[in-house]
């Protein structure tokens, strides 16, 4: 229940950083996506069902807030946090280079879901400009942002939320 | 024991993968049930915002307390020269003030001649300043810190100093949020200001970076618009009342057909940095009805 509680307040948290701070600190109108380094952090350090969770909340608030069609944004990070997940069971989640690789990972998808859902589907083609112009530097720039901010989640996670059962999840452990 | 952890891990394992899928089937038929037919969930928008608007409009707040802070900082010579900029600024604008005026009573009674009741000065406003935007990179919508307890209605008008900014698209108590024109996604009925000939201004998410908009289906057989020529909200527009300045024309082809005209808007409004917008409280249906209702009046009188 605790980490549950927990859990809701960093969403909320990062969503209205995402919201306001975030845009304060864009570099050439791209801000990082903080969301999603929440999403795939609560993956990798507590399992898919958290990810999952983590990122069907923080998509819905975007939904509620700035979405067009109610649920896609929903749908995105819930992905994200799951596949997120597997990544829990296979790496130890206090070496800061797999939150990387994972966040630039998921961020690329992430970013070619919403290009190939509403955009392409619209009629938008140049897929080249919108790499250049918007995916590639939203990765890097997230991917900075993740080195400075899963610290900060890592910590949440070990001194507020209740400790999660890895060895229940482990492959090594059970067979 | 072996035994018990085994149907254990199973257990886990195949939760979450059926919870992802129930979840997967939830979030699949809430766009569907939004998209095909139109369910609105501005109950739970509502409900959201109240929990959410009142942190962001704090968070603004504290902004812009530091803000003034930086301001009050600046150094006194730069004040000093600023304001002897000013006062000669005030001598210039006296002057021009007073000729304005002389222009105005003129187009006062020129109005009068030709019956203009609607004009862009003349329509109810109120200041709004943004306190949130769309957290990703795709789109631009913006939330403002008044709602429909300021008057507020969805499709209602939002321009900036300059020129028209965007529409309402969801509105709270003390919130609303606003489509830019410059959302990739938004479509604006535009007509040139010389020729009045109509043409579709939409965003265009690779242009944003150049401050310009894209236009399309515009009719001009006898090549009459130029570079230069200034584009306002068309008349026959459903949703943006008719003389809104959206911008100049700046590039200018024919397209595939032959038949129509389609190019690059500049718009005047600076996006990248907009923080204090205008939201016009009346919206085109309304409008319509009050003209239809003073042109029957007018009648009135002069029978």
């Amino acid at each position: 229940m605790k980490s549950k509680i927990v859990l809701f307040f960093t969403i909320l948290a990062c969503f209205l950083l995402q919201c306001t701070l975030l845009h304060v600190i864009s570099i050439g109108s791209i801000t990082p996506n903080l969301m999603l380094v929440l999403c795939v952090s609560m993956g990798l350090m507590r399992g898919r069902k958290c990810g999952m969770w983590t990122g069907f909340f923080s998509g819905l608030l975007i939904d509620l807030f700035y979405g067009s069609l109610f649920g896609f944004y929903a749908l995105i990070y819930m992905y994200c946090g799951f596949f997120s997940g597997y990544a829990c069971r296979i790496y130890y989640d206090n070496d800061i280079k797999v939150p990387l690789a994972l966040t630039a990972v998921a961020d690329v998808l992430y970013n070619l879901a919403v290009y190939a859902l509403q955009f392409l589907l619209r009629g938008r083609l140049g897929l080249g400009t919108y790499l250049q112009r918007i995916i590639l530097p939203e990765v890097f720039y997230t991917v900075f942002i993740t080195l400075l901010v899963y610290r900060v989640f890592y910590y949440i996670n070990y001194h507020f939320m209740n400790a999660t059962r890895k060895e229940s999840e482990s492959i090594w452990v059970l067979k | 024991m072996k035994n018990l952890k085994k149907k254990f891990h199973f257990r886990i394992n195949l939760k979450s993968r059926h919870l992802l899928a129930i979840m997967t089937m939830f979030c699949v038929s809430t766009i569907a049930a939004t998209f095909a037919s139109g369910i609105s969930t501005a109950p739970l928008k509502d409900a959201a915002g109240m929990v959410i608007v009142p942190f962001e409009t704090s968070i603004n707040q504290i902004g812009s307390w530091l803000t003034d802070v930086r301001e009050s900082f600046r150094e006194k010579q730069v004040l000093i020269a600023e304001n002897e900029n000013l006062k000669a600024e005030i001598d210039n604008l006296t002057t021009q003030n007073n000729k304005l005026l002389q222009d105005q009573t003129e187009l006062e009674r020129l109005k009068q001649l030709y019956n203009l009741d609607e004009e862009y000065s003349d329509y109810p406003k109120i200041a709004a300043r943004i306190i949130s935007k769309d957290p990703g990179n795709w789109y631009d919508n913006f939330t403002i810190n008044r709602g429909s307890e300021d008057g507020i209605r969805v499709d209602n008008n939002v321009i900036a100093g300059k020129g028209l900014v965007g529409i309402v698209t969801a509105v709270g108590p003390h919130w609303a949020t606003v489509r830019s024109i410059i959302d990739d996604s938004s479509n604006v009925s535009a007509m040139t200001v010389g020729t009045s000939d109509n043409c579709v201004v939409t965003g265009n998410l690779e242009l944003i970076d150049e401050g310009k908009l894209s236009f399309q289906q515009l009719y001009d057989q006898e090549d009459k618009v130029t570079i230069g020529e200034r584009l306002v909200t068309s008349n026959i527009s459903e949703k943006y009342l008719e003389g809104l300045f959206i911008g100049y024309v700046s590039d200018i082809e024919l397209e595939t057909n032959n038949l129509t005209k389609a190019g690059t808007v500049v718009t005047p409004v600076d996006f990248q940095h907009l923080k204090d917008v205008f939201v016009i409280t009346v919206n085109k249906q309304d409008a319509a009805y009050q003209s239809s209702s003073t042109e029957t009046e007018g009648e009135g009188n002069e029978e």
